[in-house]
């Protein structure tokens, strides 16, 4: 930044009527400070950047005198008028900048780390993920921007979810555009005879992927022979006369300018690459292909029409287009995808680009001496016949079925072994009686209730009414702590504001004490600093959570308190152990003057 | 998912599947009698059937070597046992039961010293599952089925996997189990029963009042628990047993594939054969080097 502040003389007016009150006008980042120079006037203003929404002035051309209106939020506006233009001048460019940067200071970490080299992708990233998370976001302005944890130490926790944007962004690669290109029609003007071709690099690239002829073309006559305009201007003098189909027109021209005929005449390149793609194909695909089948370079697609077998246009022939060929060369590239990853504005290099990389798809090609034997292989596989060959014995593997009950006996055995062993723990009933005995206890117990009938009266009515007592009781008591099935959370039966407030702290006394308890044992300056500052966000949370129970209706204000007492249980262990380390310290600083304070 | 079909005939038509607990091992050294025991569930029982005229009971005693029916309400064999002094549904049980300690007796094989003496609940779960799919699929009309646990005996670690199997598929087929924990401790199993399939666990405080906490707690219907409050324990033991030595652990190892839960880390698990990783170790030191770095 070039200043930081601007200082100018200026009148401050609060309307436009009133003569203003001469004095200094000082702006820095955060203000704006007027200060009359007559002190007992009473236009003193100090207004923070905050709050001023935009900027009007009065234009330099005009007769009016240079005024400066700054509006705020409520709508009221300042008024200051300059000296002269230049300084009307710099305090706008200086506002302006201010406020542009004000737009972003809520969501751009203020405070940017001095050892961090942040990439701008990487800030990018980091806003985005806090504009996606408002709860990410609520922490982040509570704790970074308060100052408790910088930037990297609360970022630091989380390399995994910026890890996942990153591989989020990472582009796709665009493949062609199914329109085919000679369906972009030229533009024709009426009043002339001109004939106006949109040239992008898009479509270039397309152009040389489609017809290498006009690949080769262009990569030995530019930028030697002609220049990219010529060039283009006699492709697309060859395409206006295709599209005219005027076959002689385009043999007469052809014959004239030798460029030219590059363009009209059939795509060598393409007829060659057409005839050994078809000596490639598979024989044991049910197809007949053979050289008699390229029959996308024959007129009429080799089919005889009336007997009319004689080649008369054999010399315009050679210029004349069909679209089934342009239709089946434009899917091929499609489908085959984009090959090159570059710039598209320099031509040359797309061209170039293009080139190297059919050179080594070429190189790939050649190198398939291998393949060939594959598929001579495969070509022996699939023409054998079965009923000729030998019996075919393929290895088997033995089928093995397990008994489930195994499993659950050698469970069985493994415990018996050890409880035998280990009894702690696992109640036991003490049994002096033998099996016998008991056995003949619980027969007895059968044969005197058959003899005696049921128990007279089943059961005494003290009993029952005390029993009866006690279960209402405890029924309704649990009723109003627990609720009313008990998977039903206490949570829900408080209003939505604190649940999210009991949630909100939740959320951000676990994060402090990650940060806290990461940092033991103290072993810097820097971690002893950060310790502080986390004890005291600690500290500022016990009034919170209070507030939060005193705002609760008295019917839920156990509740509360019993979900804030796991929170101040972990705050006080944290505190307990800082200071238990403070003492420490202060104790072993006695003997040690030389380590920290 | 069970066939279990849209509205019965009432909404309060309910069948009950008593496990009953036999464990003589138990019974032996209870503070309640096994006498009086019966004359309180006897009587629960007969309340129930009077509830509604087709409420159905099935009692099934939980033995210590073996379980087996004892009690059909809905079968035509009571009539044999006609004794004046109580009803007859009472009279064929008690017989029932006898015969079936009889067999019991005669299945005992000499233990160990020293372990846990407790009665085959899985089994006798089990059963009472698969009468209750029979029923379901027994047509479009029927009770609904609820599972009531009378047990006293201590919970056999061993047996955690079998009764977590039956848990779920109670809870898969909507069949609370409701569960009265008779004995001195807590049973943890129990706990876990009656919280999964969304039955009441209670462990009653007066065991002389026993009748009056059936009738209050577990004679209600499904259909009047929606409106009707019943105690709620304030906390579910979730403890489960390791599948290696079947010890009560609360922290443990478990297998990523098949959720087996075991006590010390092992190379393979024992239950599904997958074989795990070494990432814990390596992860450890990683992070213990990576500590020091960052701020200095």
């Amino acid at each position: 930044m070039a200043s930081t502040h601007v200082t100018k003389r200026a009148k401050y007016k609060t309307t436009i009527k009133d003569p203003g009150t001469p004095g200094t006008l000082r702006m820095t980042f955060e203000k704006i400070l007027f200060v009359p120079h007559n002190p007992k006037s009473a236009g003193k203003l100090d207004v923070e950047f905050r709050y001023i929404k935009g900027q009007k002035h009065t234009k330099e051309g005009s007769n009016k005198p240079p005024w400066l209106n700054l509006t705020n939020n409520q709508n009221g506006s300042f008024i200051f008028e300059f000296e002269n233009y230049s300084d009307l001048q710099e305090c706008r460019d200086f506002v302006g900048k201010v406020l542009a940067k004000g737009g972003e200071v809520s969501e751009k970490p203020t405070v940017a780390y001095p050892d961090e080299q942040l990439s701008a992708a990487e800030m990018e990233l980091r806003i985005k993920l806090l504009q996606e998370d408002s709860e990410l976001q609520k922490l982040h302005k509570q704790f970074v921007l308060s100052g408790v944890l910088t930037e990297t130490e609360f970022w630091a926790t989380r390399k995994k979810l910026l890890d996942r944007e990153v591989s989020k962004k990472t582009k796709q690669r665009l493949g062609f555009k199914s329109a085919m290109i000679s369906d972009i029609k030229p533009s024709t003007d009426g009043r002339t005879n001109k004939v106006t071709f949109n040239l992008t690099p898009e479509v270039i690239l397309q152009i040389f992927a489609e017809k290498p002829a006009v690949h080769r073309a262009f990569l030995s006559y530019v930028p030697n022979k002609m220049s990219e305009r010529t060039f283009w201007t006699k492709y697309f003098r060859a395409e206006y006369l295709h599209s005219t189909k005027n076959s002689i027109a385009a043999a007469a021209e052809a014959a004239e300018d030798e460029e030219l005929a590059v363009f009209l005449k059939q795509d060598d390149i393409l007829a060659s690459e057409a005839q050994k793609k078809i000596r490639r194909v598979d024989p044991t695909l049910d197809m007949e292909a053979d050289e008699g089948d390229d029959y996308t370079h024959l007129p009429d697609h080799g089919i005889f029409r009336e007997g009319n077998k004689e080649m008369t246009e054999s010399q315009n022939e050679l210029y004349k287009r069909s679209l089934s060929q342009d239709i089946n060369r434009h899917a091929a590239v499609v489908l085959e995808g984009r090959a090159v990853d570059v710039e598209l504005e320099d031509t040359k290099a797309v061209a170039e680009a293009l080139a190297q990389s059919k050179q080594k798809s070429s190189n790939k090609g050649e190198s398939d001496g291998d393949i060939s034997r594959e598929r001579l292989d495969r070509l022996s596989r699939m023409t054998e016949i079965e009923d000729l060959q030998g019996p075919n014995t393929l290895p088997l593997a033995p089928l093995c079925i397990k008994d489930p009950r195994d499993y659950f006996d050698s469970q069985q055995a493994n415990a018996l072994r050890t409880s035998g062993d280990a009894l702690g723990g696992i109640e036991q009933i003490k049994c002096g009686l033998s099996t016998q005995e008991v056995y003949g206890s619980l027969r007895e117990s059968i044969s005197s209730i058959k003899a005696m009938g049921l128990k007279e009266p089943i059961v005494k009515p003290e009993v029952a009414h005390q029993v009866f007592d006690a279960l209402t009781n405890s029924i309704s008591n649990t009723k109003y702590h627990i609720g009313k099935n008990p998977q039903e959370s206490v949570l829900d039966r408080l209003p939505r504001k604190t649940k999210e407030e009991l949630l909100h702290h939740w959320t951000s006394i676990l994060e402090l004490l990650k940060h806290f308890w990461a940092s033991y044992p103290i072993t810097t300056t820097y971690l002893y600093a950060k310790v502080n500052r986390l004890k005291d966000a600690m500290s500022n949370i016990y009034p919170q959570l209070e507030e939060i129970k005193g705002s609760v209706p008295s019917e839920l204000r156990h509740q509360v308190s019993l979900l804030v007492r796991p929170m101040h249980q972990a705050l006080d262990a944290a505190i307990q152990h800082y200071e238990a380390s403070m003492q420490k310290r202060s104790a072993q600083s006695g003997e040690r003057p030389n380590g920290y304070v | 998912m069970a066939s279990a079909p849209s509205k019965l005939y009432a909404d309060d038509v309910s069948l009950v599947v008593v496990l009953l607990d036999t464990n003589p091992f138990f019974w032996s050294s209870s503070s309640l009698s096994f006498s009086q025991f019966l004359s309180h569930v006897l009587a629960f029982l007969n309340a129930i059937l009077t509830l509604n005229q087709l409420n159905q009971v099935v009692v099934i005693a939980t033995g210590y070597n073996s379980c087996d029916y004892v009690f059909d309400s809905s079968s035509d064999l009571n009539r044999s046992f006609e004794n004046g002094r109580m009803p007859v549904m009472c009279s064929s049980l008690l017989q029932k039961l006898e015969e079936f300690l009889i067999k019991d007796e005669q299945l005992s094989k000499e233990e160990p010293e020293g372990k846990v003496k407790s009665s085959l609940f899985s089994g006798s779960l089990s059963m009472a599952l698969c009468y209750i799919q029979r029923v379901f699929r027994s047509g479009a009309l029927h009770p609904h089925p609820r599972i009531l646990c009378l047990q006293g005996s201590p919970d056999g670690p061993e047996q955690y996997v079998a009764i977590m199997n039956a848990i779920f598929s109670a809870q898969r087929s909507s069949v609370p189990i409701d569960s009265c924990y008779l004995g001195s401790q807590n049973s943890a199993f129990l706990q876990q029963a009656s919280y999964i399939t969304g039955g009441v666990h209670h462990k009653p405080q007066n065991l002389d009042g026993l009748f009056q906490y059936l009738m209050t707690i577990f004679a209600t219907d499904l259909h009047s628990r929606s409106f009707i409050h019943l105690p709620k324990p304030v906390g579910v033991d979730f403890r489960a047993s390791c599948f290696c030595h079947k010890n009560t652990i609360d922290m443990g190892y478990i297998c990523s594939v098949c959720l087996s839960i075991f006590c010390k880390h092992h190379k393979k698990c024992s239950t599904c054969g997958s074989v795990f990783g070494q990432a814990q170790s390596e992860a450890a030191s990683a992070s213990d080097k990576k500590r020091k770095t960052p701020e200095t």
